[in-house]
């Protein structure tokens, strides 16, 4: 028994579990705190509507949790990927922005079959995040320019040339939105309306989880993944191994910005509802990327899981408006929750000796029966 | 004449606090850590100041008002920034998470707290700390009507923030310091120099610095604040960069891209600009596409403080 206990507290994968949910309670708590301070009534009634989430709005509740999942778990995989190989894409927000609109000029604009249009405006706005994520990526490979600032760089580029562009090619102007996509661009159901009847989920939730199992191939079960693995375990010893380092980053970045620009393609493609808002603000979605990615340690299955929680989260904090918490409530629990992952590494040491000693202890005291 | 004094007030608005939080920037890079959370703590430095301006303008009134404002969003830019210090200095957490953190708690809490206090989630003040005219120097000829007239205190403050800021890092035995714990920390750390305290000191800087921005940049340009400063802590960013990380560059590299912001909100209104047809979003991103130029064909100087983004372990070589 004490040997299966040692045994599971030295399993990674426990202890980047506990890391996450010790993050996810502290988040909570300091979510609650907040709300007690500014409004004591309202506080425990509106914690408990939003911890329900979307299971107090029936199978619609259920179906716009999965919706608002799907391109979580994508942007997610796109920072997570460049986690685990040492490279931060912080440029997510505008790959996918500059994706959503490419997704929206081949479906608005162009007219095609039913069975291919959407699967053209996909493909379109994967490679508009591709061209977006080269750009800081060669400035890493070849340049040496971190590409934090670059990513930064170019996330305002895309913010202000797609309001331009949105404006100039395919606008409407009496909602100061971007116009329809067609109906043959959009996503198709494959049946998931009828389950979750009155969502907006569709079958990029399968795209979603597909792109993850395939990540999870690609890092674990390759050669190259393994070498990706290795860039971002230490650069210096993998360099000397005999890695192309630069080939890896650029690469790395391809398939980072082509996850984030299908993420930015499903989403603006799921509802004709669905429109591209002129703002000075970057689009919401992208921007739970690091979260999720860091709740989930990273790890393609872990992101699928941490991307049901946060989505699960928003769709409860936008139900407790009814308890007169503002929906920046939501914005504040899950920036929290980010502050404390940035220390999940921490965490996860604090486990690690835990385990350790307890496993210590276990030994001495097998030692010491046999001496007897 | 009139025109010109208008674009070169609009200009010193937009530039003065691009260049007070692109030196606290500097100072937190010069001592190691990377600070992205420059944005974030300028919304939590202009929310403090304008609820605390709604609620004392009742009570107090012009420049005196303004200068406890400006203490005010200092002293929250501080605190707030002490989140990113205890992450990154004490914990050793992975600095560009802990920035990013602070950027996304910010906007939601200033929504937040307005909804709450105020049942809006824009902050209106009345905007009355215009000086229009400073008696004798608004005489001179030209300077007169350029840095004389119209203008707000927090204009002079950034320029004499700027003036502080190369004194400090170049002429105090602390500045020497700073620098030191940026490039290679073991250095100071081996004459028992505690390099953490300096560290704490560098973003406790940035810190008040990017809160005082926050304020100086909703004050002059709106009468409300509404949870956004418009990313200018990440162009700030980019100004730090593009000056190298040293004073008197990053005033040059403030007033260029506060030029361009300049045009970008008063094209329309000049005749030769508005026939040329080009829409306010490509000057926006103007400043940006720069300076991704800029680092591909700039020097290797841009390269930063060495030390930069690395934790320090006292003892660790």
């Amino acid at each position: 028994m004490k040997k299966l206990i040692s045994k599971i507290l030295n399993n990674d994968a426990f202890s980047n579990t506990l890391a996450s949910i010790i993050s996810i309670v502290l988040g909570l708590i300091v979510g609650l705190v907040v709300m007690v301070i500014f409004n004591r009534a309202g506080a425990w009634p509106g914690f408990l509507v939003m911890l329900q989430g979307g299971f107090s709005d029936g199978a619609r509740g259920i179906g716009q949790v999965l919706y608002y999942t799907t391109p979580l778990i994508l942007v997610g995989l796109a920072v997570g990927f460049s986690f685990q190989t040492g490279l931060f894409n912080i440029g997510v927000i505008g790959q996918f922005t500059i994706a959503a609109y490419v997704a929206i000029i081949i479906g608005g604009k162009l007219t095609m079959p039913a069975s291919i249009h959407w699967i053209v405006a996909l493909i379109g706005a994967s490679l508009a995040g591709v061209i977006w994520a080269a750009v800081p990526g060669i400035l890493k490979a070849y340049f040496r320019v971190s590409e934090i600032i670059s990513c930064i760089m170019m996330n305002y580029i895309a913010l202000y040339l797609v309001n331009q562009l949105v404006h100039d090619t395919h606008y409407e102007s009496t909602t100061a939105m971007s116009a329809y996509v067609k109906k043959t661009a959009l996503m198709p159901k494959l049946g998931l309306d009828k389950i979750f009847p009155g969502s907006t989920v569709n079958s990029g939730l399968f795209i979603a989880i597909i792109v993850a199992i395939l990540v999870y191939i690609l890092l674990y079960k390759t050669s190259f993944g393994y070498s990706l693995r290795c860039c971002g375990l230490n650069r210096d010893a993998s360099k000397y191994a005999g890695i192309n380092e630069t080939r890896n980053i650029i690469i790395v970045m391809l398939i980072s910005g082509f996850i984030a620009g299908l993420a930015g393609g499903i989403l603006y493609l799921s509802a004709i509802t669905k429109n591209y808002k002129i703002s000075e603000l970057f689009i919401t979605e992208p921007g739970y990327g690091i979260p999720v990615a860091l709740l989930g340690m990273s790890h393609p299955i872990g992101i699928i899981f941490s991307s049901l929680f946060i989505a699960y989260i928003i769709v409860g904090g936008s139900l407790m408006q009814g308890y007169g918490f503002p929906v920046e409530t939501v914005g504040i629990i899950t920036a929290v929750l980010i502050y404390f992952s940035a220390f999940s590494l921490v965490f996860k040491n604090k486990v690690n000796k835990f385990a350790l000693h307890f496993s210590y202890k276990e030994s001495q005291k097998t030692d010491s029966l046999k001496n007897e | 004449m009139d025109t010109i004094t208008f674009i070169f007030h609009q200009m010193l608005n937009f530039s003065i606090p691009l260049l007070i939080v692109a030196l606290g920037g500097m100072f937190s890079s010069r001592c190691g850590i990377t600070n992205i959370g420059l944005d974030g703590i300028m919304i939590i430095g202009a929310l403090a100041s304008f609820m605390f301006i709604r609620y004392a303008e009742s009570y107090i009134t012009g420049q005196t008002l303004l200068l406890l404002a400006v203490l005010v969003s200092i002293v929250s830019g501080m605190i707030f920034s002490l989140l990113h210090a205890f992450a990154s200095i004490n914990l050793k957490a992975n600095q560009i998470i802990s920035g990013q953190a602070l950027n996304m708690i910010a906007p939601a809490f200033s929504v937040f707290v307005a909804r709450l206090f105020i049942g809006d989630s824009i902050i209106s003040f009345k905007n009355t700390f215009m000086i229009e005219e400073i008696p004798f120097l608004s005489q001179i000829p030209i300077l007169g009507d350029l840095l004389f007239k119209n203008i707000y205190l927090t204009t002079y403050l950034g320029l004499l923030v700027l003036w502080i800021s190369h004194f400090i890092l170049y002429k105090t035995k602390f500045g020497l310091r700073l620098r030191a714990c940026g490039e290679y920390p073991q250095a100071p750390d081996s004459v028992g120099i505690d390099v953490q305290k300096i560290r704490y000191i560098g973003v406790l800087i940035s810190g008040g610095l990017s809160g005082l921005g926050g304020l100086v940049f909703v004050l002059p340009n709106s009468t409300n604040f509404n949870g956004t400063v418009s990313g200018y802590g990440f162009l700030a960013l980019a100004v730090m960069i593009l000056g190298q990380w040293q004073p008197s560059k990053i005033f040059f590299a403030s007033l260029f891209f506060g030029t361009l912001k300049t045009m970008s909100a008063i094209y329309s209104g000049i005749p030769f600009f508005n026939t040329l047809g080009i829409p306010g979003n490509y000057y926006k991103l103007m400043p940006y596409l720069i300076t991704v130029i800029v680092l591909i064909l700039g020097p290797k100087s841009l390269a930063g403080p060495k030390a930069e983004g690395l934790p320090f372990e006292k003892g660790m070589s």
